[in-house]
């Protein structure tokens, strides 16, 4: 749900909010590590309310900087309010701007899940289908990443006080992985999620020999329904083949990973073509 | 003298996550004291159900952003002990040397940005960075260290890319850890002075022994690995937690309580250093001399500097870890045992920095997870630090509402709460 609004440069010293819903904050957590960095925005805005990190505490706000996803209706009126104070709203990582790992949780019901958890309190417990910030409120700047890649919150606030929009990447993770020389990962007959996730990382989990899970979320134009061809029929690519041969990965493998980072909306098997589709028209 | 004081403080700060503070003094007598969990829950219990043990353990670690690490390695060693998988000795080094970056990271963000500003008398460190910029790098240094520390075994902190179950996606090179090595001797000047800045503060006076819960390792002061240890003189393998171990759901918070031989135990730094004392690192030992912490320490607002005792601790252990892996040199074959995946159930015990944290796990004959626990530090230190404050109040129900809270306040910080996590 971004919006097209411009957000000019500001008349005055910009003031900060931190606000995080439910998630790990790692994101802000993150943030703090932009050591140098961090120094260097703090010479250009006022941090006003970060609870985490701080006790000071202001009403008034021009940027809100939102960790989490909502999952309580209380959420959603704060979120709201939220919005409403602040001149610029942004989600920090994916919790907030996607999917994330806590839309898993929208599998089952929320009566199955309060029950699993607090047994005979399940009734105190208010909890609702997770949804991403982008889902309920309009967002103007939003960040990618579990945690949020700290190269594009940087840029984001440097947009921000300059008054420009940022549109977020819209090429796949394979891209970076590429261009680093990484070694593919479905060498090592490991499913990776780099060729429809959104880039942005410098491929970080590739670089390091793990496959991409996909946390920055599918990019826009993501041909899943290719992607799930390529991985589970034998016209595959030569290493695509290679893998589908030794390990004969499944459409329904290959859709729950990509669900652990993208269940918002509810994840649906795309359409294949029907002479493509299996006999049983899976 | 308050004779009638009510104290709630909603959504206390610098702390990580959402909890309430509420505190009831009637007639000079204390009616209530609590601290009300109320984070929104995530339900990882639920949610990782179906998924297959990669996905599992990749997941697991968002369970918290301070302590990825030690939820990662909670949830591969339970995994790993589901599927009969044997790591080597040089994962076992490198993950030992990944947790020193965690605690370190962990300790010193509270240490300076969240406990900190109460003994300095401000609301947070942000007045420092015009007032005394020096304080305010060394702190970034500090914590920095950490995260980097973990990040070069780990490939990054929050959430850790290279470990996986067996070992390790990544092969590292002894060389790499060089100038870490470097910059953890430097560090000991920061450290030093911070040891310095603590020995002068004041702590407020609170004593209440409690039974203190730890993992206990015969070989050294344990962070990945050991039983299940109370001072009160029981000692159990991990995989057994259930049998000592007790959660109870309680009105008005989505944190769980836990009891073991008591109605409440201690987790943490402080239950380390009073189990664990005769295994810290000489230079560890000194630093609590400096600070005039002698076990057992009875007074839960020395956590913190418990803390810094154990930050000492991780530095020296972490340069000799990097020594004894520089000489033996990065052996391939140690990289990643194997592992396949099947039926199987297992725990997962580790000192994560705020406490021992278990993880438990169990996959079906597809090898897909159909039941998760996780018991967390902060959720068994709830009941303790509510017996505490019930000590507490009465012992400061003369001074002013605000005085009253502001103790409190600080008596909730020194637990280190990490909530989301508690609530997970
Ligand atoms: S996006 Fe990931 S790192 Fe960030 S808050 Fe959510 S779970 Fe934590
Ligand atoms: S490792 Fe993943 S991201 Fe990299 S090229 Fe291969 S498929 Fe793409
Ligand atoms: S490589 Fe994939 S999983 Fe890893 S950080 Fe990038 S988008 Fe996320």
């Amino acid at each position: 749900m971004a919006t097209e609004r411009t957000i000019g440069r500001f008349a005055h010293r910009p003031q900060v909010a931190f606000f995080d819903f439910a998630c790990c904050e790692g994101c802000q957590l993150s943030v703090l590590q932009l050591e140098e960095n961090l120094l260097e925005i703090l010479e250009h805005v006022d941090v006003v309310t970060w609870r985490e990190a701080m006790s000071e505490e202001s009403s008034e706000y021009d940027i809100a900087f939102c960790e989490g996803s909502i999952t309580r209706e209380e959420d959603i009126e704060r979120i709201k309010r939220i919005r409403e104070k602040a001149e610029v709203l942004v989600t920090l990582g994916s919790c907030a701007s996607g999917g994330c790992h806590n839309e898993l949780k929208n599998q089952w019901s929320m009566e199955e899940m309060t029950g699993l958890v607090y047994g005979d309190h399940a009734d105190e417990i208010d909890t609702i289908p997770s949804r991403p910030i982008s889902a309920v409120v309009d967002v103007d700047y939003q960040t990618f990443g579990c945690p949020v890649s700290l190269p594009e919150f940087v840029t984001v606030v440097k947009r921000i006080l300059t008054g420009q929009s940022y549109d977020p990447p819209n090429q796949p993770v394979c891209v970076e992985c590429k261009h680093n020389d990484y070694l593919c990962v479905f060498e090592k007959g490991t499913v990776c999620l780099g060729p429809v996730t959104r880039c942005g990382c410098g491929a970080i989990c590739t670089a390091y020999g793990d496959p991409c899970r996909g946390c920055r979320g599918l990019m826009d134009s993501a041909n899943l329904g290719a992607l799930l061809k390529a991985w589970t029929r034998e016209q595959a690519h030569a290493i695509l083949g290679k893998v589908v041969e030794r390990y004969g990965f499944t459409e329904e493998e290959i859709l729950a990973r990509v669900r652990v980072y993208n269940n918002w909306p509810e994840l649906e098997l795309p359409d294949l073509s029907p002479e493509e589709a299996g006999p049983d028209g899976d | 003298m308050a004779t009638d004081a009510t104290i709630h403080v909603h959504h206390l700060t610098r702390v990580e996550g959402h909890g309430d503070i509420v505190a009831e003094i009637a007639d000079g007598q204390l009616k209530e004291a609590r601290f009300d969990i109320v984070e929104a829950p995530r339900f990882f219990e639920g949610f990782l159900r179906g998924l297959p043990p990669s996905e599992v353990t990749h997941i697991a670690s968002r369970i918290c952003g301070i302590c990825a690490v030690s939820h990662k390695c909670a949830a591969l060693k339970a995994t790993e002990a589901a599927l009969g998988v044997e790591i080597s000795p040089q994962t076992n080094l490198l993950r030992r040397l990944a947790f020193h970056g965690e605690v370190l990271s962990s300790h010193l963000l509270h240490i300076y940005f969240l406990a900190a500003p109460d003994f300095l008398g401000l609301p947070s460190v942000m007045p420092l960075v015009d007032s005394d910029p020096a304080l305010v790098r060394r702190a970034m240094r500090l914590k920095q260290i950490g995260y980097d520390l973990a990040a070069m075994v780990a490939g990054r902190h929050t959430h850790p890319v290279a470990m996986t179950i067996g070992g390790f996606s990544y092969l590292h090179d002894p060389g790499d850890f060089q100038p870490m090595r470097e910059r953890l001797v430097a560090i000991r000047e920061d450290l030093d002075a911070s040891i310095e800045l603590f020995a002068t503060i004041d702590i407020p006076d609170l004593e209440r022994p409690t039974e203190y819960v730890s993992l206990k390792n015969p070989d050294r002061y344990a962070f990945y690995e050991g039983d299940v240890f109370s001072s009160d003189g029981h000692r159990i393998p991990a995989r057994r937690y259930r049998e000592a171990i007790r959660e109870r759901v309680v009105a008005g918070s989505t944190a769980k309580h836990a009891r073991w031989n008591r109605p409440e135990y201690l987790v943490g730094a402080l239950a380390r250093f009073n189990n664990n004392y005769d295994q810290l690192h000489d230079a560890a030992k000194s630093a609590a001399e400096r600070l005039s912490l002698h076990p057992p320490v009875h007074n839960p607002f020395m956590m913190t500097v418990a803390q810094l005792v154990e930050c000492v601790h991780c530095v020296e252990d972490a340069i000799e870890l990097i020594d004894e892996i520089t000489d033996a040199g990065i052996d391939p074959a140690q990289q990643q045992s194997p592992c396949e995946p099947g039926e199987g159930w297992g725990v997962g015990a580790v000192e994560a920095p705020r406490g021992i944290l278990f993880h438990e796990y169990e996959y079906n004959a597809d090898g897909k997870c159909v039941a998760a626990n996780h018991v967390i530090p902060t959720a068994q230190n709830l009941a303790n630090l509510e017996a505490d404050m019930r000590l507490f109040v009465p012992t400061i129900a003369d001074q002013s509402t605000d005085r009253i809270q502001h103790l409190l306040e600080m008596l909730v910080r020194a637990y280190d709460p990490c909530i989301s996590c508690s609530v997970h």
